[in-house]
């Protein structure tokens, strides 16, 4: 029998429709509380665990008490073994982490949860990359790449994962300050990236459906730019899964994932360099900077790799920028944007400029502010 | 909607109709081989087989094994096939009866020149049809399809650049491309730089502009484009490309859209393949032959494959030419699938100038007027306006929004209701898309048929969307698992003999 650990977030989404973007922290969910909120989650993790119900007799259940995942599993149908008790109506990010925590302890097969980015981010920071997750939407703020793509499909993805078996990828988790995004700023940060079950259709964006084979993709834009690749030039890799698979290319299998790395003559330099260490190492020698944007923001420049900063990016030069993502996150990205903190820097970088989607192929995609 | 239809299921037990092989029994015959057999021709010990296992069964029992199986699928000759970009339109019978004649089918391509002038001639005339058809200065039989054909033009693009010198590396592709021209470009070695469509549907000028260079070999178009929309500034991005120094693609799988009405040459294209299994209506072959004929304009004539059909005035007799030295070579053995050639010709000659047009005009009305009765079918939306051409792509994506139910439940409900699915999830970049080609073929009965049908499906997702999940349900085959189907397929009966360990 497959264990599937369910966590509800019962304040999840709570701001959104008052217009808070968010519910992260006490204060603010007192004040959704006053401008009218209503919970979401409950309606969405059902909405999710109905279409568990075909597959009920294969799978228990392990969840947390009343609203964190009990009370809706019960209506369901399911039994399920309650393993962290809450206290119902004050349930906080730490009964989540808890729970995970325990749920990694025993062992669970997934863990599904209902939320938003900051319950995927608690989640993630417990189990890290040894259970895979995954999300069905009830946050504000979805821009982790752990969700499916509405509540409903979280539940046909968690039975096709648990009785039939599907593959899994690494999804960026995102944190997004919930301060700042509020004043309509976005700031986020990359987290880490968690285990989720692949599934081309509901776990994507729709429009690439037919053709989304991400890892493989990744495999192929790294063996092109490995291709690519000069002796005697410096390669500046920015953080993520795309740019450590052109590492992977060359042999290397430590380099940084969130940090940035350098590689020369197929070799890794320097591990996790801050903007200092970078201009000193490219100070006489030519440079190409290797970046991947991220998922949903396109950010490129100024979001998770600030070590490449503007005097970098200067000094390397425009023509010496590459760009690579794959067709899949390219999806789920309307247009490139740069914050260098130079407005001078971010507006030579605005227009088209290719973006290495393939081997042997790029597409054209616009660069705003 | 009256739902009776439901497809045949030949079983025996709980197993569909089983494989010819398995059919077998030792020593039936079909056909009596003649009692003394030829001299045994010398062959090689080491190439000859004991046995050939071949299936043993009787005629009738062939013929009703496959008359079983053409019943267990779809095809023109039975139901609407709606099939976006591929021209399902319905074939005549009268191409197929002419080149069943003996002097079409039965000779052979080695036979020497002065014995086969009637086939030369046809393929003589062949050519100049289509030149006229495409304006285009020659065109080039041999391609067997249509990406056979894009390639034979990615070769043609090479050779005309090294012909000058120039060795450029880029060919440009709008996101909205049929998924073989980024194939074609990157086998004939070329980077292929994609280029986003803008709000319009259509290709992005502006991002066109960032992406030629000195480097541009050539940009490929399909137009009308898949979203079935007329590229209406085709002279704009043609002066782009030729200002850059590169040559103009024509993908003509989209070509019902237009025939007739304008051509590729006139539009500034250099290279234009035609797809003879959509536009000239010969079947398509499951696969099997097709025939991806490529026309070019005068400059690249001299790097078209040998050999070339001519006619010699003096002597009145045509011959093949294989006199050619900057030809980029031989693509295919000898002269294409002269059979579909065949069928084409009969096609072209039977309609004349006046009926493609009208096909071209009946295919463009036939896809607006789906296009306007489906307006108010709720649950599909077109994501860009105005009249469409000869196809157009729904998207499904507020029935999916509304009910869970994708764009791919929808294509699978539909062949409950007896008729062919529209490619769905193609073009990419809309959401959920089904993308619908009538063609020309089909009457104002069968297009109101299929909008009913779409009416009723939007209304189960509605109230039994765990229906339209399982669909489809009448056939003779339920809901297949398409990833085990592309991973695990067992495409002959010795992959099936060792996957079953028999």
């Amino acid at each position: 029998m497959k264990k599937l650990g369910l966590i509800v977030n019962p304040i999840a989404g709570m701001g959104g429709r008052v217009g808070l973007k968010g519910t992260d922290g006490r204060d603010v969910l007192r004040r959704a509380i006053m401008l009218g909120a209503r919970p979401v989650a409950p309606d969405r993790a059902t909405a999710a665990l109905k279409n568990l119900a075909q597959v009920k007799n294969l799978v228990l259940i392990v969840t947390c008490s009343h609203e964190m995942g009990e009370d809706e599993a019960r209506m369901c149908g399911f039994d399920p073994q309650v393993i962290h008790h809450v206290r119902s109506g004050e349930t906080t990010a730490a009964d989540t982490k808890e729970a995970a925590y325990k749920m990694k302890r025993d062992g669970v097969d997934l863990i599904l949860f209902v939320g938003g980015d900051g319950t995927a981010r608690d989640i993630y920071e417990v189990v890290g990359g040894d259970v895979p997750i995954l999300g069905a939407p009830a946050g504000v703020k979805v821009y982790s790449a752990t969700f499916a793509n509405t509540p409903e499909l979280a539940g046909i993805v968690a039975a096709r994962f648990l009785t039939e078996g599907l593959p899994v990828r690494e999804a960026e988790v995102m944190d997004i300050d919930e301060e700042a995004f509020r004043k309509n700023r976005l700031m986020s940060e990359l987290k880490g990236y968690a285990k989720v079950p692949y599934e081309p259709v509901m776990m994507q964006a729709a429009k690439e459906s037919s053709t989304g084979f991400d890892l493989a993709d990744q495999k192929a834009i790294a063996r092109w730019m490995v291709d690519l690749m000069e002796r005697g030039r410096m390669y500046i890799l920015g953080p993520g899964t795309t740019t450590r698979a052109v590492a992977e290319e060359l042999g290397i299998y430590n380099s940084s994932l969130l940090g940035v790395d350098l590689i020369m003559g197929h070799k890794l330099v320097a591990r996790d360099v801050n903007e200092c260490q970078i201009l000193k190492k490219i100070e006489n020698i030519p440079a190409t900077i290797i970046v991947s944007p991220i998922g949903k923001q396109g950010f490129i420049f100024g979001r998770g790799n600030q070590q490449i900063s503007a005097r970098v990016i200067r000094k390397v030069g425009k023509k010496n920028i590459m760009v690579v993502a794959t067709p899949h996150k390219l999806s789920t990205i309307s247009t490139l944007r740069v914050d260098t903190g130079d407005p001078e820097l971010d507006d030579e970088l605005q227009g088209y400029i290719p973006v290495v989607v393939g081997y042997l192929q790029t597409k054209m995609v616009k660069v705003t502010k | 909607m009256n739902m009776s239809y439901h497809q045949a299921r030949w079983a025996r037990g709980d197993r569909l109709e089983p494989l010819v092989f398995e059919l077998s029994s030792k020593d039936r015959k079909g056909i009596r081989l003649p009692q003394k057999l030829p001299a045994r021709p010398e062959i090689p010990d080491e190439l000859i087989r004991d046995s050939l296992e071949l299936p043993e069964l009787s005629e009738p029992e062939v013929v009703r094994h496959y008359t079983r199986l053409s019943q267990m699928n779809y095809g023109v000759d039975l139901v609407f096939y709606p099939i976006g970009s591929c021209t399902m339109k319905y074939n005549p019978k009268i191409c197929d009866e002419l080149a069943a004649l003996e002097e079409a089918a039965f000779i052979h391509p080695d036979q020497d020149e002065d014995t086969v002038q009637g086939a030369l001639e046809l393929m003589y005339r062949l050519e100049h049809f289509l030149s006229e058809i495409g304006g285009v200065s020659r065109v080039c039989l041999h391609p067997s399809a249509g990406a056979h054909g894009e390639l034979l033009g990615m070769l043609l693009t090479r050779a005309y650049h090294s012909s000058r010198g120039e060795d450029r590396s880029d060919v440009i592709i709008p996101d909205s491309a049929h998924g073989t021209n980024f194939a074609s470009g990157a086998m004939a070695g070329f980077h292929v730089v994609i280029i986003p469509s803008n709000n319009r549907g259509r290709v992005d000028l502006e991002a066109l502009k960032a992406a030629v260079s000195d480097r541009t070999a050539a940009l490929m178009l399909t137009n009308p484009n898949t979203l079935g929309l007329f590229e209406d500034e085709i002279l704009e991005i043609a002066e782009v490309v030729h200002e850059a120094g590169g040559l103009l693609y024509y993908d003509g799988a989209n070509m019902n859209g237009v025939l007739g009405k304008v051509r590729p040459g006139d539009m500034g294209f250099d290279i234009v393949h035609f797809n003879l299994h959509k536009t000239f209506s010969t079947p398509h072959g499951g696969g099997g032959p097709g025939a991806g004929p490529v026309g070019v304009v005068q400059k690249l004539e001299k790097f078209l494959p040998v050999p070339t059909v001519e006619y010699d005035r003096k002597r009145r007799r045509y011959y093949l030419d294989y006199d050619r030295p900057e030809s980029v070579g031989k693509i295919r053995s000898f002269y294409g699938n002269f059979g579909v050639l065949v069928k084409a010709y009969v096609y072209i000659m039977m309609m004349g100038p006046a009926g493609l047009r009208e096909v071209g005009e009946t295919a463009v009305l036939n896809a607006n007027y789906v296009m306007r009765k489906m307006a108010d079918v709720r649950g599909f939306e077109v994501k860009f306006n105005g009249p469409c051409k000869h196809e157009v792509v729904f998207s499904a994506e507020p029935l999916k929004r509304e009910t869970g139910v994708t764009a791919r439940d929808v294509a699978k409900r539909l062949l409950d209701y007896g008729m062919h699915a529209p490619t769905y999830y193609f073009p990419p970049i809309v959401p959920e898309a089904l993308m619908v080609e009538p063609t020309e073929t089909e009457t104002k009965e069968e297009l109101d048929r299929f909008v009913l049908a779409m009416r009723a499906i939007a209304e189960e997702a509605r109230s039994d969307p765990e229906k339209l999940r399982r669909a489809p349900t009448r056939t003779a085959i339920e809901r297949l698992d398409e990833v085990k189907a592309s991973r695990e397929p067992i495409l002959s009966w010795r992959m099936y003999k060792n996957r079953a360990k028999l």
